[in-house]
C-alpha cells in the first residue's frame, strides 16, 4: 500500500461493521424519539439553533445506528437541512453538543469533520462546473500531497498519488455510470449526472458516514431508481448513511431506521413501516385535523380557542399559560 | 499621417516597460480573481507598499535595492495576511471593499505631508537607482527600425519580461498542481471544497498573499522604470488597467495577462497618437476636436472596446468558449 492512502480516523471504510448484524441490533431499539441505539456512530444532544426569534432546531437527543440507512424526514421546513448542516460542521447551533465516533464536534470547521471521515452532500447539488468530471473527482480525494503549497511545485513529489487518485477516480466513475463524461465540464451534466457525480465525489475521502441531503430531489423516477441502488450499495460496503428526504415511498424501499422531525423536534422514530403509521408522523406531515370536516362547531372552537389565545396575550401580567389553554382546546376538537 | 510613428509609438509601449508592469500586476490578479475568484481591487497598494520599499531601502535607509526588494516582498505579505484575516471568511464582496480602501489608505497615508521628509509627500522619492543603472550592461539603444528603446529602458525590459517568464512559469506550475486545482474548486463552490475536507480559509489566504507578491514584482518594475516613485503611479485606475488587461487576456490562462498587457498598450498608444496626428494635421477639423480633446479620445475607445469584448468575447483571447456556455444555465 503507498503511503498516500488516507490516514484520516475511521478513513477507511469500517468493513468490520456486520450489516445484517447492525440491523437485527434495531430490532430491539425503543420506537420513541431520542431511542438509544446499540452501536451508535453519530450522537446529539440539546441542539437549538435560531434564526432570529425562529426556533429552527431543538433536538432535545438522538443517536444513529452505525452501519445502516438511516432517513430523516419531515415536512417542508421541519428543520431537517439545518440540523443536518450543523451536525457537519456548516452551521453553528446555540446551544447543544454532538459527536462522531465519540469524538466531540463544538467548535470544529467543516472541513475537519469531512476529514474525520463523515462527509456530505448538498441538496442544491455543488459540482465544479468549471472543472471536468474528472477533475471534479480528484478534488475529492484525500491526503494530497500535491495540495501543500511548497510541494505543489514539484510534480515528482504528487504524481504517483495523482495517478492511483486517478485510477480510483476511474472505477468510481465507472460504477456510477459516468465515465462517458470523464472530460466534460461537470457544469454540462444533467441534474441527474450531478446528483450521480456529488455522490461518487463524496466517495473518493472514503467516508465511513454518508450524509447524503435529499438526494432524490429533482430527479426522474428512472434515475431515482439508479440512485436507490447506489445509496444501498453505501452501506452494503460497510458504510453508515444518514440522508435526508421528505418522500416517504424512497424512504419506504431503502431505509433501515426513520427518524422524523417537525417544527425543529424529532417527534418519532422507528422501522420505516411502524413510522408511516404513527400518529404523530401523520398528524406532522397532514395536520392533526386532517381527518375531520371543518364543521361549523369546529370552527368555532377554532375561533374559541384562539379568542382565548388573544385574551390571555392581553392580560399576560397574569401568569395565565395560553398555550396549555389552546392545546387542550386542540384535543377536544 | 505617419503610420510608422504610430507603429512604432504603439511597439514601444506593447512591448516596452509599462506594459511589463500592467503584465505582472495582472498576473498578481490572475491568481485572485482568475483562478481563486478572490476580487482584489487594491493591486495598486501591493504594488506601492513594494515600490516605496526599494525606493526608501536606498534612500532612507541606504542598504541595497536587494534589500529592498526582500523587504518590499514581505511587507507584501504582511498586507495580505492584514487584508485577509478579518475578511477572507466573509463573502467575497468584502473582500473588495476592503481591499480598495486599503489601497487608498496606503497611497494617502504615504503620500501625507507629515511624512514628506520620508517618503517626498506628492513629489515621490528619486535619485535610488544608480545602483541598477551601473549594472546596465548595454551600452547602446536597441533600434529595430520601427521602434527604438533607449539603453536603459531594454535594461529594464530584459530584468521585467524575465520577471514576466519567470512569473508565468511559476504560475503554471503551481496551477497544473492539485493545490492549483483546490485554487479553481474553490472558485466554483468554496462551500463543495469545505464539505471535501479542505481548508478553504488557508488556500484563500494563500493565494492572496502569492497574488500579491506578483503585485509586489509590478511594484518594482514600476520604480525601474521611472527611477522614482509616487503616489500618482498607484493610484486607483491602476488596478482597473490591470483588471481590464487580465480580461482582454482572458482570465485562468497562464498567458493571458501577458497577451493583454500587449494588447491593451498596444491598442491604447496606437488610438491615442492616431487622434493626437489627426487633430494636429486637421485632418479632423477643430471644430470637432482639438488636440486637447484628442487626448482623451483613446479612453472612449478603450471602454467602447472593453464593451465589445464583453458582449463578443467575454472569455478573452486564451479563454475556452465552452465554459462561458455553462455560465449561461
Amino acid at each position: 500500500m503507498p503511503a498516500d492512502v488516507t490516514t484520516t480516523p475511521g478513513g477507511t471504510p469500517a468493513t468490520t461493521v456486520d450489516i445484517s448484524a447492525a440491523r437485527a441490533a434495531l430490532k430491539d431499539v425503543d420506537r420513541e424519539p431520542g431511542a438509544a441505539k446499540p452501536d451508535p456512530i453519530v450522537i446529539a444532544d440539546n441542539i437549538v439553533r435560531q434564526f432570529g426569534g425562529l426556533t429552527a432546531v431543538d433536538v432535545e437527543h438522538v443517536e444513529v445506528q452505525r452501519g445502516v440507512i438511516t432517513a430523516l424526514i419531515g415536512p417542508n421546513g421541519a428543520g431537517k437541512t439545518t440540523f443536518f448542516n450543523v451536525l457537519t460542521g456548516f452551521d453553528r447551533p446555540n446551544e447543544g453538543t454532538w459527536s462522531f465516533n465519540g469524538n466531540g464536534l463544538n467548535k470544529v470547521p467543516a472541513y475537519k469533520v469531512s476529514r474525520m471521515g463523515m462527509v456530505r452532500t448538498f441538496q442544491l447539488t455543488k459540482v465544479l462546473s468549471k472543472l471536468t468530471v474528472i477533475e471534479n473527482m480528484r478534488v475529492g480525494a484525500t491526503g494530497q500531497k500535491g495540495e501543500n503549497l511548497l510541494s505543489a511545485m514539484f510534480a515528482p513529489l504528487w504524481r504517483q498519488q495523482e495517478t492511483d487518485n486517478t485510477a480510483k477516480a476511474d472505477d468510481l466513475l465507472e460504477r456510477f455510470l459516468l465515465i462517458k463524461k470523464r472530460e466534460d465540464f461537470a457544469g454540462s451534466l444533467s441534474g441527474g449526472q450531478r446528483k450521480l457525480l456529488e455522490m461518487a465525489r463524496a466517495l473518493m475521502a472514503d467516508p465511513e458516514l454518508v450524509m447524503l441531503d435529499e438526494p432524490m430531489a429533482g430527479v426522474n423516477p428512472a434515475l431515482k431508481q439508479s440512485l436507490l441502488g447506489h445509496v444501498k450499495s453505501l452501506r452494503d460496503e460497510g458504510r453508515t448513511v444518514l440522508f435526508v428526504e421528505h418522500d416517504m415511498d424512497m424512504v419506504r424501499d431503502i431505509s433501515d431506521w426513520v427518524i422524523v422531525m417537525a417544527q425543529g423536534q424529532i417527534v418519532a422514530e422507528g422501522p420505516p413501516h411502524t413510522v408511516m403509521g404513527d400518529q404523530r408522523v401523520i398528524d406532522a406531515y397532514l395536520g392533526s385535523h386532517h381527518d375531520q370536516d371543518l364543521s361549523e362547531d369546529v370552527e368555532e372552537e377554532i375561533l374559541a380557542a384562539a379568542q382565548a389565545e388573544i385574551e390571555a396575550e392581553h392580560a399576560d401580567d397574569v401568569t395565565v399559560e395560553p398555550d396549555q389553554d389552546a392545546e387542550q382546546e386542540d384535543h377536544r376538537g | 499621417m505617419d503610420f510608422m510613428a504610430i507603429l512604432g509609438d504603439s511597439l514601444q509601449q506593447a512591448l516596452g516597460p509599462t506594459a511589463i508592469i500592467y503584465c505582472l500586476a495582472a498576473i498578481g490578479l490572475n491568481v485572485h480573481f482568475g483562478y481563486t475568484g478572490l476580487l482584489n481591487f487594491g493591486q495598486a497598494g501591493f504594488m506601492m507598499i513594494a515600490g516605496y520599499s526599494i525606493a526608501s531601502a536606498v534612500t532612507v535607509f541606504s542598504t541595497s535595492l536587494w534589500l529592498g526588494v526582500l523587504v518590499g516582498l514581505i511587507l507584501t505579505v504582511v498586507l495580505a495576511l492584514l487584508l485577509g484575516v478579518p475578511t477572507l471568511r466573509l463573502r467575497a464582496d468584502y473582500l473588495a471593499i476592503v481591499t480598495i480602501a486599503a489601497a487608498e489608505i496606503i497611497r494617502q497615508t504615504i503620500s501625507a505631508a507629515k511624512f514628506s521628509g520620508t517618503f517626498g509627500g506628492q513629489d515621490g522619492v528619486t535619485d535610488f537607482i544608480s545602483g541598477f543603472r551601473a549594472a546596465n550592461p548595454y551600452s547602446t539603444s536597441l533600434d529595430l527600425g520601427v521602434v527604438e528603446w533607449s539603453a536603459y529602458d531594454t535594461w529594464v525590459m530584459t530584468v521585467g519580461w524575465t520577471m514576466v517568464v519567470l512569473s508565468c512559469v511559476v504560475v503554471w506550475l503551481l496551477m497544473r498542481s492539485p493545490w492549483g486545482r483546490v485554487l479553481k474548486s474553490i472558485r466554483e463552490d468554496e462551500d463543495a471544497v469545505r464539505s471535501l475536507g479542505k481548508n478553504v480559509y488557508a488556500y484563500k489566504m494563500q493565494s492572496l498573499v502569492i497574488g500579491g507578491m506578483f503585485g509586489a514584482l509590478a511594484g518594482f518594475a514600476v520604480a525601474l522604470r521611472s527611477a522614482a516613485v509616487g503616489p500618482s503611479f498607484f493610484a486607483t485606475d491602476v488596478t482597473f488597467f490591470a483588471y481590464t488587461v487580465l480580461l482582454i487576456g482572458g482570465a485562468a490562462r497562464v498567458f493571458g495577462p501577458v497577451a493583454g498587457a500587449i494588447v491593451f498598450w498596444f491598442l491604447i498608444t496606437g488610438l491615442g497618437t492616431f487622434f493626437s496626428q489627426a487633430t494636429r494635421s486637421e485632418l479632423i477639423p477643430p471644430a470637432i476636436m482639438d488636440t486637447q480633446q484628442a487626448s482623451l479620445m483613446r479612453f472612449i475607445f478603450l471602454g467602447l472596446g472593453l464593451m465589445l469584448l464583453m458582449i463578443y468575447r467575454p472569455q478573452g483571447i486564451f479563454g475556452d468558449r465552452r465554459e462561458l456556455a455553462i455560465d449561461a444555465r
